[in-house]
């Protein structure tokens, strides 16, 4: 019981200390004026990451390496991704290529 | 017989419609508006082709409800020019985000115009999905190595329809590539120097606004190829909104969108479609009609609006 309690204790911390969505299980990315936001997210893994487009013109979320692609994200469409596995995840939008962001998984 | 005088030329930028007739005769091109053309007699040796940008169907936001409903308005307005336009060139952009189906709208309604062909090159909203192929099945046939770009020859004039957009990728900008350069450099070259020439791509061969990746990044080179003519138009869309400018016998000209307006360079913080009322953005997109008429004079650009 102990140990446990010690560790929900250390993921509070983890939580409380890192910055935008580290140790939720959910994190969103908001798109607008032709910028990711935020441009660096760090996640837990297995978090899910969802990514609203707020611009009428139509954006998206492609992965450097081909990890992971939306397609056309039209106004108010979102995009959903799980990262299960750690890493730094490069992003861009394929119409839009200076539109650049990452996902840290850690 | 150009009929475009300067009073003739701001009645125009009042007109109801959103065309732009370019004339070519002598090889010098001129242009007037749909009005104008209708009212004169037929350009003598002379002929006029469409311009149509940025069609953008499937875009749905403030500034346009429904973007087939106002390219099916121009389309009626091409159709009321006498004579006819002898061709349409579409400088890409056809959808938004590559619609599942808005290929097929624009051809079918591109099919309503009165003309004796349609020629394509694409935009990045084209062929990002997919790098160009559904693009590229559909209009890639006779292009060269089917693969989009392509020249022609019209009355005297040479045309020339350049893909800068499917090497779409980096820094944000357009791109020709060696290969086409290589290709545009060779079929220039059997050319006399007095042939005037007409050059389209979808993004602008000069740097509008880099820093909104307004710029083809080897656009220089094929500028470079095309110095010794002494007629020269570059006719680019993707910026939604008229810029002109002559740089020795070069004429740039960029032409507005059928479907929305975007911000003049940095009058935003970003690019992307206006929020503003239709009846506002109306008066911002537009097609561009162009005609070659004899006599030497130089190009006049005419825009004239939708609503």
């Amino acid at each position: 019981m102990k140990t446990v309690a010690f560790a929900v204790l250390g993921l509070a911390l983890v939580v409380a200390s890192a910055a935008h969505a580290l140790g939720s299980s959910a994190a969103g990315v908001e798109i607008k004026e032709f910028t990711f936001a935020p441009a660096a997210l760090e996640i837990r893994q297995g978090t899910t990451v969802t990514w609203t487009n707020h611009d009428e013109e139509t954006h998206t979320i492609t992965s450097t390496t081909g990890a992971f692609g939306s397609g056309g994200l039209g106004n108010d469409e979102t995009f959903a991704q799980t990262f299960s596995r750690r890493g730094t995840y490069e992003y861009f939008c394929a119409l839009h290529p200076r539109m650049r962001a990452t996902v840290v998984v850690k | 017989m150009d009929r475009v005088d300067r009073r003739g030329f701001l009645e125009c930028m009042a007109w109801a419609g959103s065309a732009l007739v370019w004339t070519s005769a002598g090889g010098v091109l001129s242009s007037r508006t749909v009005q104008q053309v209708e009212a004169a007699d037929s350009p003598a040796a002379g002929f006029s082709f469409v311009q149509i940008s940025d069609t953008h169907i499937g875009f749905k936001g403030q500034a346009n409800g429904d973007a087939a409903a106002t390219l099916r308005e121009l389309i009626d307005r091409v159709n009321a020019l006498r004579p006819a336009p002898a061709f349409v060139i579409h400088t890409g952009d056809q959808t938004h985000g590559q619609k599942p189906g808005a290929f097929d709208t624009v051809a079918e309604l591109l099919k309503g115009v009165r003309t004796e062909r349609v020629v394509y090159v694409p935009g990045e909203h084209d062929v990002f999905l997919d790098g160009g192929k559904e693009y590229l099945a559909r209009y890639g046939k006779g292009t060269v190595g089917e693969r989009g770009w392509q020249s022609f020859d019209y009355r005297g004039t040479h045309f020339v329809g350049l893909v800068n957009v499917l090497k779409y990728k980096g820094e944000g900008i357009g791109a020709l590539g060696q290969d086409q350069i290589e290709w545009l450099e060779k079929d220039l070259a059997p050319l006399t120097s007095s042939t005037p020439v007409v050059v389209f791509a979808h993004i602008p061969l000069w740097a509008v606004y880099p820093q909104w990746g307004w710029v083809t990044e080897d656009g220089e080179r094929a500028l470079a190829s095309l110095k010794r003519f002494g007629s020269v138009t570059v006719l680019n869309g993707h910026i939604h909104q008229v810029m002109t400018k002559v740089e020795g016998n070069v004429r740039f000209h960029t032409a507005m969108s059928t479907a929305f307006p975007q911000p003049a360079p940095g009058a935003a913080p970003a690019p992307g479609p206006m929020k503003i009322p239709e009846a506002d953005a109306r008066r911002m997109i537009g097609v561009a009609e162009v005609t070659f008429v004899p006599g030497g004079q130089p190009l006049a650009i005419v825009d004239s609006v939708l609503g």
